[in-house]
């Protein structure tokens, strides 16, 4: 019954106007087999797909199928095809059920146009038995956590007989044990006879589930590996050069608390306490991260702080003084430095010139104003002075900062925020989406920041990152403080944090790793085996 | 950066001893590149296309689609003019009796019928042209350039409520409401012009403050609503458009506007020491407007381009989120900026009551508040283009009527011509698709979107 599909793409290119997002790209998924796509951010690896998933067309190349060429005009033709895509953002409508959101597109009726979803509901049943994936096809999909929403997008693929899944960036948003779980299923689906094609960057699951690893470069497949070679090469081969990024950190020397939150609660407009009577502080030299699925009250947390928020209450205390209730800018006046976790949405303006976007909250301030009269060659100044500084890559000053990379937008964004004296440094998701080589500097800078006697809170959903800044991590689960702990804690305990259990409660849940968090504390070679 | 690092390369580099994982110092290499290439990607902004999912592209503000139209190339602009004057003159031969004999006989002599078209169409133009810019049968120099000064005078009230729409539209807003503004400040201005017994400078001063003051307010109101309650702009401006048109129909029959003895809604007209001089005597209707209208433009482009003020409006209209997150304050700019625009629009209707009309009827306004979104809109919400767009309606206006006097083409044309530009400007594609600019790509939107996604990842 299981037809198995051998995929191949031969020499797809792929120009936007003059620009080459794949250059003659060969990859082979043989049948049944887990093939991982490895590539930094913005190598080419999602337009590859959507290459692949009829998204777009290719400027050259083929795209073949049991050896016959095949093209696609739309994704309605990969499906037909066997070809299945889970999204990075799920494609889901929250408020169908599950078996609607399956049945969605490709609806099974009745006579006179009626729905039938029993079938839809015999076929979720069957797959979810058949994968252990334990899907109630008549749960509401918002109600479902992240996770299960990601077996619906499977499930959903799956019923339109998918032989190849596209699985793109799909541990983004999982907790580690969900990514643990994930990659079970993604086993599973294999011996099932589906083929797999992974997209990442984590080179930790890449070399766990892998069968097979194609690297990417600049649009370029610049080699494939084996899920056995040693992650540095891999790293290397992902970036195109040697890797070698140990954070040379000194032990913190944490001064007096400058920083106090107590009771800090924010209610959402639908009246969810979405940050709840959160205490905690930060000392002067600390770096304090705070770790957290996505979506647990970070966002409110330091949106709070920076007094964006309406309904806040509790108490924000830096230096002595109190912050809530003050303008965003009497707060960026108090000395709060602040990089937002969504650089396009709130850091950047992205029909700005770079060196008006070094200046967002400080355009009104000398030198650059006197009174309301601007002075450009002052901004321009400071743009080259930062620019050269912060190594931003861009053609000049004056380029628009929306069309620089990732990486160099955060350099932007940081540099605006780290170029006047900081009493306090806020940085939510410092390097997401950012280049290998920009996390380094960015991650130097952050903790240069912290040296001079600056209190750093880092929010982060990375615990590669936190792990990697902190001096202690707080865990945000639901709006509440699981609990803080030391840096070093292992990541066992921190992802359990991070569902929710209390570290006290872990002896009880796992005997694998009890009491990690003081017996392995600042031993980094024992950290490291967690992620060998 | 460097290509030189390929598989081979980065397989030689690996010591034999990383195969054993209990070796200290690799687990201690590795940790750190798990590290660093592994805290990229997390969830972003959810997206239809999910390759914009890591691009770099900013989201503008609610209407994006709006802002590029508002604000794309000066060329478009300028080929949607072309076009525009190409279909309207196929329109005007349409019309022409001599086109339409030819076309009886146009397979047996199809040359008659294309030269009667193009014959058509050019004198129309001619004629438009000599209406608006340089009449060479003008029997002194001063009539041949009499309908350039025309131009100009048309153009005044044009420019400066073009320059309202085009500044709340930097700042995000869709400043509909330049109609009611000009009336408002029309109502103000005028009032102080006819009822007030001032010495000459400074009653016309007030007229001018008063006029500003008025169109600000009706103007800032508007930003005082959006930025309290939220209410939308557009409909917001549309209604208080409303409301000044008819509160100025009911004043104009009270007894403080209506003219003594006079049964018709017109009001007093302006004392002489109210109303702007001509600048070139009496023998054109040019009148201080012009250079006042100038200086706005001026003024609008210091205050965009060189001014706190102007960067706030530019920053809450292209990212209103940043702006706030940057510590700006969205809501006191959205009152500002909507009582500047209102204020810009107040000059349009002091140069009416005071420029060219000297006294206030329900017509004070005329379609001037309306042209002036299309004449934001031709000059891509510039200063500088909203100027000159202000200069092309206005010859079009002051053309017509001389084609209409010359060959018999309706005034009509002209809207048509007029319309056919916004729809032109509306849709850059289909300008660029007429002169084979389109760049040769299949699915331009999406395609525009990942090069940003592409550029904006790739560089390492």
């Amino acid at each position: 019954m299981v037809r198995v599909l051998k995929l191949e793409l031969r020499g797809i290119t792929k120009r936007f106007g003059t620009l080459l997002a794949n250059d003659h790209i060969d990859v082979v998924v043989e049948p049944g087999q887990i093939h991982c796509l490895l590539g930094e951010n913005g190598a080419g690896k999602s337009t590859l797909m959507n290459v692949l998933y009829g998204l777009y067309e290719p400027s050259e190349g083929d795209i073949l199928i049991d050896d016959k060429p095949v093209s696609f005009r739309g994704p309605g033709d990969a499906m037909a095809a066997g070809i299945g895509m889970v999204h990075q953002h799920f494609m889901l409508v929250p408020v169908f059920t599950v078996a609607e959101n399956v049945a969605l597109g490709a609806e099974p009726t009745k006579a006179a146009g009626f729905l039938n979803l029993d079938e839809t509901r015999r076929r979720i049943k069957e797959i979810s038995d058949q994968y252990g994936f334990d899907v109630d096809p008549d749960a509401l999909v918002e109600d479902l956590p992240v996770g299960v929403q990601q077996r619906v997008e499977i499930i959903k693929a799956l019923v339109r007989n998918a032989k190849v899944l596209i699985l793109d960036e799909p541990t983004a948003v999982l907790t580690p044990q969900e990514t643990d779980e994930l990659l079970d299923i993604m086993r599973q689906l294999k011996s099932g006879g589906t083929s797999i094609v992974f997209i990442s960057h984590k080179l930790r699951e890449v070399k766990e589930v892998s069968d097979t690893i194609t690297v990417i470069r600049r649009g370029k497949v610049v080699g494939s590996a084996e899920p056995s070679a040693p992650t540095t090469d891999l790293a290397s081969m992902m970036v195109g050069r040697a890797v070698n990024l140990t954070l040379d950190k000194a032990p913190a020397k944490p001064q007096e608390k400058t920083f106090e939150v107590r009771d800090l609660t924010v209610i959402a407009p639908n009246g969810q306490h979405v940050v709840d009577g959160l205490s905690f502080d930060i000392a002067r030299g600390e770096i304090l991260a705070i770790a957290g699925v996505q979506g647990n009250g970070q966002t409110e947390l330091t949106e709070a702080i920076l007094g964006l928020q309406e309904r806040v209450s509790g108490s924000v205390q830096l230096d002595g003084k109190e912050l809530l209730g003050r303008s965003v800018k009497e707060v960026l006046q108090a000395g709060v430095g602040f990089v937002p976790e969504d650089r396009k949405v709130d850091g950047l303006v992205g029909t700005f010139s770079v060196a008006e976007n070094l200046v967002l909250d400080l355009y009104d301030k000398p030198p650059f104003a006197k009174g309301i009269s601007m002075s450009p060659a002052k901004v321009l100044e400071n743009a080259k002075a930062r620019i050269g500084e912060f190594d931003v890559r861009t053609p000049s000053a004056a380029a628009a900062a929306g069309t620089l990379s990732g990486g160099n937008q955060q350099k932007v964004v940081m540099a605006r925020e780290l170029s006047r004296p900081l009493r306090l440094f806020i940085a939510s998701q410092p390097t997401r989406g950012v280049d290998v080589g920009s996390i380094e500097f960015l991650h130097r800078r952050i903790v240069s920041e912290r040296d001079q006697g600056t209190p750093v809170m880092i929010i982060s959903t990375e615990l590669d990152e936190v792990m990697e800044l902190a001096d202690r991590i707080a865990v945000l689960y639901k709006g509440r403080l699981v609990g803080v702990v030391p840096a070093g804690t292992s990541r066992d305990t921190l992802g359990l944090m991070m569902a929710g259990i209390p570290p006290e409660e872990h002896a009880h849940t796992s005997q694998a790793g009890p009491a990690t968090a003081t017996t392995t504390a600042s031993t980094p070679d024992a950290e490291g085996d967690d992620y060998v | 950066m460097s290509e030189n690092h390929p598989k081979h390369a980065a397989g030689e580099h690996g010591r034999p001893d990383h195969k054993d994982p209990h070796h200290p110092s690799p687990a201690e290499e590795e940790t750190a590149a798990v590290v660093s290439v592994d805290t990229a990607g997390g969830a972003m902004e959810p997206s239809a296309v999910p390759a914009t999912a890591q691009s770099g592209q900013l989201p503008g503000g609610p209407d994006t689609l709006l802002r590029r139209i508002f604000t794309g190339s000066g060329m478009v602009s300028v080929l949607a003019v072309l076009l525009a004057l190409i279909i309207g003159g196929l329109l005007i031969a349409s019309t022409d009796k001599q086109v339409a004999t030819t076309a009886t006989y146009f397979f047996a002599r199809p040359t008659d019928f294309l030269s009667a078209v193009w014959t058509a169409a050019t004198r129309s133009y001619i004629a438009l042209f000599q209406g608006s810019v340089f009449n060479p049968r003008g029997n002194s120099v001063a009539a041949q350039f009499a309908p350039f000064m025309e131009t100009l005078t048309i153009a005044t009230p044009l420019i400066t409520a073009g320059l309202g729409v085009a500044l709340a539209f930097r700042a995000g807003l869709f400043n509909i409401g330049a109609q009611g503004q000009i009336i408002v400040a029309g109502i103000l201005a005028a009032w102080v012009g006819f009822a007030l017994n001032l010495p000459l400078g400074l009653h016309l001063l007030l007229v001018l403050v008063a006029g500003i003051i008025g169109g600000a307010l009706w103007g800032g109101l508007v930003g005082v609503l959006k930025a309290r309650t939220g209410a939308h702009e557009v409909i917001l401006t549309i209604m208080f458009n409303y409301i000044a048109l008819y509160f100025l129909r009911y004043l104009l029959n009270t007894p403080a506007f209506q003219r003594p003895g006079e049964s018709n809604p017109i009001s007093p007209i302006l004392d002489a020491t109210a109303v702007y001089p001509q600048i070139f005597g009496s023998q054109y209707r040019l009148h201080l407007g012009f250079i006042l209208a100038i200086g706005a433009t001026v003024l609008v482009w210091w205050l965009l381009n060189r001014s706190t003020l102007g960067f706030e409006f530019r920053a809450v209209g292209a990212n209103p989120k940043a702006a706030q997150t940057a510590g700006i304050n969205v809501s006191r700019s959205t009152i500002l900026v909507m009582a500047i625009a209102g204020g810009l629009a107040g000059m349009s209707g002091v140069a009416q009551v005071a420029g060219t009309e000297k006294v206030l009827t329900d017509g004070v306004a005329a379609t001037y508040g309306f042209d002036a979104i299309t004449v934001a809109l031709l000059g891509r919400s510039t200063p500088w283009g909203t100027f000159a767009a202000g200069l092309l309606f206005g010859a079009f206006r002051a053309g017509a009527v001389q084609m209409q006097i010359q060959t018999g083409t309706p005034i009509d044309i002209v809207l048509v011509v007029q319309s056919l530009i916004v729809l032109f400007i509306a849709a850059p594609p289909l300008v660029r698709a007429v002169f084979g600019l389109n760049p040769r790509r299949k699915k331009p939107a999406r395609a525009a979107k990942s090069r940003q996604a592409a550029t904006t990842g790739g560089a390492a």
